[in-house]
């Protein structure tokens, strides 16, 4: 059976534009608004990421920082991420659902019961920072037998004998990291560059929906949308961050961005 | 149980997951650092046993450093606690007053073999970041050292030292603003720059390479300590007990490395750390409190933490043990029972410097004045042929402000 994430690569293939793809955080700001949020963004997204807040993300830049914090002070607890998860795909069983994070939350709760509830939820994909291949070989085949997509990251670090491996272990999606940066990180390198980059893994495995992510803004997604997929985090971060500081509904924020992302790329 | 085995070096005790006893340590890294990460283990694997290398490092050790660092009798705390001889292995007496000068040299020399120009590191007590500060002026590198709000306030004299040597210091007010936002942070500009940067972690905490350099560098201190036993007592005693403080666990894990082999009734390692202050719940002492095993900094360690994963909050008086993970060497180390964890509080702590300070010609930071307080403790009932060794890693200096608010004097 195609999963829900290739099955929204396929339709977007189909339209001619890249996927769009949002990461907001749950529990930012609160449980409740974290999935007013989804809810209200969704018809205009291809697929969602939310972040599992964590307090140590060492490859996390100020925005989704200020995000995660906000949520964990706001008591968000792992059990209610998949209550978020549930809820949302209640009404929109088939937008597909990725769970982004760091391992330490995932180890806690044993990796057994983690992809359990992942299941029970409606979680279709896995991201998880700071379990690179090879250490993730064990994991992501777990979560291959449950059908939830694992998928790998790649950097501009990645050497090329690397890559083929991380390839060769993906499932319906893997990730590309444009710049050497934390996320949210000012766009250094120009998109000609990333675009070469990109090329380089769709020549390997031509087939594969390659998404890029990291600086990707308003500004910046118009010039890769060659891309398969592209990842907009931090900016939607950002909109909660202010439109809590001018006391304004946060969802609103969030939905003015996601309105403009797309705009810029059909 | 999980046994330490002899004659191989403890740092490379690790399978090919780079995790000791099968479940300590590793490389939990983003993907971009994979590569920095994997190019610097294979510099090191081949540095660690290159001549010239090693020339070069025992010469800034002899040179720069000041090595051998002191080994003295304490008569008047022996004789007013009457029970074990009590010495010190006085590191602090090292230059720029900690033994975190080891690492800093040994990672400015590795740096250049790199080809890199800029030096990043995280500190707490400000003495890991001192002391890179002051190899990276040496060396000519361009340094940044990265530090929690709260410590640079309560550790001002060494942020003092650190911008005289030229660096930079960027404060991290994230989180507790301590040395656990410090080390991410610093991880985080890694990430960012790790084309053209060296990073040099502070501890024995890390990816496992940080883990190595760190306690490669730090054995110093016991390879110069079986030398100054053998001369003071014609042989290595036969009831030692090596106590030091653990934070990370960079200092205990070079003063106890060259006596790994020796059979644990003769040699007693034991790892103090800070039990915080003594009617508050919060403590830095994940091995003495029996915290879960977790991931914080890329590597699996003995944590603090909750139930969600999410890694709790510590408080010490001593900046440089406040950090709620430990190096994974010492996890390793407990659950082979070849080392012994207790805690000391922040008023244990602070009496152990009164004493210490009061009787002796020394005047060791927060940091040691927690394994002093161990040694206060058990001194009395052993008897006298027990030697008891604390390792003086770090001098008070530092220190002032916060002890003479506390104790009403500074020696």
């Amino acid at each position: 059976m195609k999963s829900n994430i290739r099955i929204a690569f396929e339709k977007c293939q189909n339209e001619k534009r890249p996927a769009l793809l949002t990461y907001t955080v749950a529990g930012d700001n609160t449980k409740k608004k974290s999935l007013e949020i989804l809810n209200a963004i969704a018809p205009f997204v291809d697929i969602v990421e939310v972040g599992i807040p964590h307090n140590t993300p060492v490859a996390d830049g100020g925005q989704i920082q200020s995000s995660a914090y906000r949520a964990i002070k706001n008591g968000i607890k792992i059990k209610d991420i998949f209550q978020i998860v549930k809820q949302f795909k209640k009404n929109k069983n088939t937008k597909p659902v990725i769970l982004m994070g760091y391992y330490n939350n995932i180890y806690q709760q044993g990796e057994n019961t983690f992809l359990r509830e992942c299941k029970k939820s409606g979680v279709d994909g896995l991201i998880v920072v700071d379990l690179p291949w090879p250490e993730n070989k064990v994991f992501s085949t777990k979560c291959k037998k449950q059908s939830i997509n694992f998928i790998q990251l790649l950097s501009p670090t990645t050497s090329a004998t690397r890559m083929r491996k991380i390839l060769k272990d993906s499932h319906d999606m893997v990730y590309y990291i444009s710049m050497l940066s934390t996320t949210g990180g000012k766009l250094k390198v120009s998109p000609k560059i990333i675009l070469k980059n990109y090329s380089k893994i769709k020549k390997i495995i031509p087939k594969q929906n390659v998404v890029i992510g990291f600086g990707i803004t308003e500004k910046t997604i118009g010039s890769l949308k060659k891309a398969d997929g592209l990842v907009v985090g931090s900016a939607l971060c950002k909109a909660i961050s202010s439109s809590l500081e001018q006391r304004k509904n946060p969802v609103q924020g969030v939905l003015n961005v996601v309105k403009k992302l797309k705009a810029k790329i059909i | 149980m999980l046994k330490i085995k002899k004659k191989i070096p403890l740092i490379d005790q690790h399978d090919k997951h780079y995790l000791y006893g099968g479940k300590f340590g590793g490389n939990f890294i983003p993907e971009t650092l994979k590569k920095p990460v994997e190019d610097l283990t294979k510099l090191f694997a081949k540095l660690r046993y290159d001549k010239k290398f090693i020339q070069e490092r025992d010469f800034y050790f002899k040179n720069y450093v000041g090595a051998p660092t002191p080994f003295v009798k304490l008569n008047h705390l022996t004789n007013h606690l009457g029970g074990a001889q009590i010495y010190a292995k006085v590191v602090s007496e090292a230059n720029g007053g900690a033994h975190k000068i080891y690492n800093a040299v040994v990672h400015a020399l590795i740096c250049k073999r790199a080809g890199k120009k800029y030096i990043v590191g995280d500190t707490g007590a400000g003495y890991a970041g001192k002391m890179l500060s002051m190899a990276a002026k040496k060396f000519g590198l361009k340094c940044k050292i990265f530090m929690g709000a709260k410590d640079i306030i309560r550790q001002k004299p060494n942020c003092d030292s650190i911008r005289k040597n030229g660096a930079e210091i960027i404060p991290v007010y994230s989180g507790s603003q301590t040395l656990v936002d410090a080390v991410s942070e610093c991880m985080r500009y890694w990430v960012s720059n790790c084309d053209t940067t060296h990073m040099a972690v502070g501890s024995t905490v890390g990816p496992n390479i940080f883990i190595k350099i760190c306690a490669w560098s730090t054995a110093q201190i016991s390879r110069e300590l079986i030398i100054q036993m053998n001369k003071e007592f014609g042989q290595i005693p036969k009831k030692l007990k090596l106590i030091n403080c653990v934070g990370g666990g960079s200092s205990a894990a070079g003063f106890w490395n060259e006596f790994m082999d020796y059979n644990k009734q003769q040699v007693e390692f034991v790892g103090v750390e800070a039990g915080g202050p003594k009617k508050s719940k919060l403590h830095a002492a994940p091995l003495t409190n029996s915290s879960k095993i977790g991931i914080l900094h890329g590597a699996a360690q003995y944590v603090i933490q909750d139930k969600d994963g999410q890694i709790g909050e510590t408080s010490s008086i001593s900046a440089g043990l406040d950090y709620p993970g430990i190096s994974p060497l010492h996890c390793f180390l407990k659950d082979a029972k070849r080392a012994r964890y207790t805690s000391a509080t922040d008023e244990e702590a602070l009496q152990a410097y009164k004493l210490v300070s009061k009787l002796e010609n020394l005047s060791p930071s927060l940091e040691p004045s927690h394994a002093f307080a161990e040694a206060i403790k058990i001194a009395p009932k052993l008897n006298k042929n027990t030697i008891i060794c604390v390792n003086s890693c770090g001098d008070a200096k530092k220190d002032r402000a916060i002890i003479k608010k506390r104790l009403g004097f500074f020696k």
